[in-house]
């Protein structure tokens, strides 16, 4: 019975953390409570969406005008294969050593990670929508540039939001280790046990944990939101 | 004597370079430093590989269960997708200290949370292998009076190997990244030459460490390139070039869809 005890106390110190405040583990400082928790949650969500909205604003265009060419397919391919290859704690290191630091430099570096997945799955969303509902649109004298946008983006959505919501999860995670570079996430009190101690370290883990968790179910409702209903229906038949 | 004396003058080259400041002055890159203390990186590169291989290991017998136990019983299988979302959602560094609690510091900790995130994407590939098996490939093996059970293991398996292997080296090449933040669980690998306590500023360490991360899962990938065009001998024969292009968008596409 003492295993289980112990452990129960230690996720209930964890969790006394998170709304209470306490002298630090050093002295002299008051860490954690709601408040510490807001500011570190708002961080982490400033730098993670600046990276996210970066990562999007490069990698749909170019996807899009890929995918609409149908060119550029071992791009694509080589793109995703590479950027799962890239080490997160090493991005974080090379960009202390020769960038620099703070909030712009460390969103820049999550942004890496987040264009790999959008382009890629953007390209082959747009590549695998039906050549006849392209063909259609073409007949009723639609622009390409019109063709790409009303008709490919709104069929390619569920992948392409698949590929948005892998970007979201690497970005996020990542941003977990950005205190090593001077911005001060949730991350930090998992890295800074000196100051916020053990319980510290576990309400940092679980919070980490529920923040991901909460990012990916509120992409999961925009990805719902944004399918097209003919396209949201069409599923719910195949699925049945 | 030619030879010796390039060497030679090589060597000479890396050992003035790392007499001069290059370490004190915290260089980019101090080629001498690397040479003189490469035995420090073995024991490093050899933990992030048994690391890597290890969970990848059974991250692959525990999603390959999975897919088994959830192709006759089809109800299984978005409960086991939900499941291994989560896993796959939390980040690893979190997990890490999820688990101490339980597992204390070390590489069990380790290793239990890079499985863990190995799973989603191993298993979603072994159930879209077992979907696209043609069903003609299907009905032939029942003609020929196999079981179910046959069915699986002489026709459906075989015939997925390549999405099978292909959710394997995505999960593999992933690993490699993730497991150095091992170090920070206690878990060894490559991340501790890149950082030391909460020191992440020798940039010679960080280089090498990188370079040898982005190398090492190189290695990987075309290890299991081989090992997958070795279970697939029967593909080339009567196979083309068009064929091998089609596949090539249909992986592509099946690893769009895996957080679908």
């Amino acid at each position: 019975m003492t295993v289980p005890l112990a452990l129960l106390d230690s996720f209930s110190g964890a969790v006394d953390f998170i709304f209470s405040q306490r002298e630090s583990f050093g002295g002299g400082t008051q860490v954690g409570g709601l408040g510490q928790v807001w500011e570190l949650t708002l961080e982490h969500l400033k730098v993670s969406g600046i990276a996210l909205a970066v990562s999007l604003a490069l990698a749909l265009p170019l996807g899009l005008l890929l995918g609409h060419r149908r060119t550029g397919e071992l791009f694509a391919v080589a793109a995703g294969n590479a950027g799962r290859a890239i080490p997160e704690l090493a991005l974080i290191a090379l960009l202390v050593a020769f960038v620099g630091t703070g909030t712009v430099n460390v969103a820049i570096a999550l942004a890496v990670l987040g264009i790999p997945p959008i382009l890629t799955n953007t390209f082959v969303g747009v590549h695998q929508v039906d050549p006849q509902a392209v063909g259609a649109a073409r007949g009723m004298g639609m622009s390409e540039l019109q063709i790409a946008v009303r008709v490919e983006l709104p069929l390619a959505v569920p992948t392409i939001m698949s590929g948005v919501r892998t970007a979201a999860i690497n970005i996020i995670a990542t941003a977990t280790i950005a205190p090593l570079a001077g911005v001060l996430t949730l991350g930090d009190f998992i890295l800074a046990r000196n100051v916020y101690g053990d319980e510290g370290v576990l309400a940092g883990a679980i919070l980490v944990a529920l923040l991901a968790l909460t990012v990916e179910l509120t992409l999961a409702a925009v990805q719902w939101a944004l399918t097209p209903r003919g396209l949201r229906l069409q599923r719910t038949e195949a699925s049945t | 004597m030619l030879v010796p004396t390039i060497a030679q003058a090589s060597a000479d080259f890396f050992r003035d370079r790392s007499d001069s400041n290059c370490i004190q002055d915290n260089g980019a890159f101090c080629a001498g430093w690397v040479i003189d203390n490469f035995d420090r990186y073995v024991d490093p590169l050899l933990q992030h590989v048994v690391l890597v291989a290890v969970s990848v290991g059974l991250g692959f017998l525990i999603a390959f269960a999975m897919a088994v136990a959830s192709h006759r019983q089809r109800w299984l299988v978005p409960a086991f997708i939900g499941a291994t979302g989560v896993l796959y959602t939390i980040p690893s560094l979190a997990f890490f200290f999820l688990l101490l609690p339980i597992t204390g510091r070390g590489t069990d900790t380790a290793i239990i949370a890079l499985t863990a995130f190995t799973l989603q994407i191993i298993y979603r590939n072994i159930v879209a292998g077992l979907a696209d098996v043609p069903r003609d490939a299907k009905d032939a093996g029942r003609g020929m009076g196999m079981t179910e059970q046959q069915l699986l293991w002489r026709v459906e398996l075989p015939l997925a190997v390549p999405e099978i292997i292909a959710g394997v080296r995505v999960a593999t090449v992933s690993t490699v990244a993730i497991a150095s933040l091992a170090v920070f669980a206690g878990g060894g690998g490559l991340g501790s030459e890149i950082v030391t306590g909460s020191n992440i500023t020798f940039h010679t360490g960080v280089v090498t460490a990188s370079t040898l991360l982005i190398g090492m899962a190189i290695a990987f990938d075309v290890v299991l390139l081989l090992v997958q065009r070795r279970l697939t001998r029967w593909r080339s024969a009567g196979e083309g070039r068009g064929a091998r292009r089609t596949d090539l968008l249909r992986t592509l596409s099946r690893r769009a869809h895996r957080m679908g």
